[in-house]
């Protein structure tokens, strides 16, 4: 007999992750990516310098922002699990759907730009200081992820990742500030520049922060429902371990009589 | 437009694998779900 048995005939629809808020950040996440993925190919002018590349640079910037986000999320997070670690899971839970959310999109952002950089430089990949850390920090995450699925006790599993994401998330100035520090093949930042000085055309810094937005809000969608989740897997685990050790009484009572 | 194939693949790639990440957390959401009583669920 099936420990779920007793327990997984939930009547009529069960819910789910999404909530109202959830639906609204949906919608309002659709919304902005469908107007930052029109203005990116049909509205902005070609860059100068760069042509027509620069396009990929409305996908490259915004998930590179989303990922720096998610794992700095995923630090606060585990500082909070380190923290109040007797208390509850909720806080280990963010950090974990935050670190899956931030390697998805740190690839992505490795993609776009090996693309981009191969119209522009006309390579694939260099091992340049920006590139080369940015690669070790998409690594260092990746480590992150394999230890939280090491099959152990979840407050054990919190409070050894969450050391690892207080650690790991050092290396983000490194990466930020590698075109400063190193010579480095990479431009220097166009926004957010040491002099302040902003070097871009109105409407393409417009969908430049339209597409940071977009990303977030998705970044946020994706964390609130993978965060429930792991809180979903939780219970279920609870639950059924409780239902198992009722059965087993059960059983026992039953050889008795 | 110069460069479409690339300019297409990277946002493609970016936009294709968010909506299967959604994708699968919906899917999974939805099969767990149904496991857990909603009075469980601290969102409900």
């Amino acid at each position: 007999m099936s420990i779920y048995t007793a327990t997984a005939a939930v009547p009529g629809a069960a819910a789910r992750t999404g909530t109202r808020t959830t639906r609204v950040i949906g919608v309002l996440a659709l919304v902005t990516t469908a107007f930052v993925v029109v203005s990116a190919f049909f509205l902005t002018p070609a860059d100068s310098v760069q042509g027509d590349s620069v396009r990929i640079m409305y996908a490259h910037v915004p998930t590179a922002w989303v990922a720096y986000l998610a794992f700095i999320t995923t630090a606060v997070a585990s500082g909070f699990s380190l923290a109040r670690r007797h208390r509850t899971l909720g806080f280990d839970r963010v950090a974990g759907a935050s670190g899956e959310v931030g390697v998805l999109f740190m690839a992505m952002t490795l993609l776009t730009g090996s693309l981009w950089g191969r119209l522009t430089w006309g390579t694939f990949w260099q091992w340049d200081p920006r590139l080369t850390t940015t690669l070790f920090l998409f690594i260092t995450y990746v480590g992150y992820l394999a230890v939280r699925r090491i099959d152990t006790d979840p407050r054990q599993r919190a409070r050894r990742s969450a050391v690892i994401a207080l650690l790991a998330v050092l290396e983000i100035p490194l990466v930020h500030f590698s075109v400063v520090l190193w010579r480095s093949l990479h431009q220097e930042a166009s926004v957010l520049s040491p002099d302040g000085d902003v070097r871009l055309d109105d409407l393409m810094l417009f969908t430049l922060f339209a597409g940071v937005a977009a990303f977030t809000l998705i970044f946020a969608w994706l964390v609130i429902h993978r965060q429930r989740l792991t809180a979903l897997a939780d219970i279920r685990q609870t639950v059924g371990l409780d239902a198992a050790i009722a059965l087993r009484r059960s059983e026992t009572s039953g050889v008795v009589k | 437009m110069k460069d479409l194939g690339f300019i297409l693949a990277s946002w493609l790639a970016t936009l294709g694998s968010i909506g299967v990440l959604a994708a699968l957390t919906i899917r999974r959401a939805r099969e767990l779900s149904r496991q857990v009583p909603d009075d469980a669920k601290p969102w409900v």
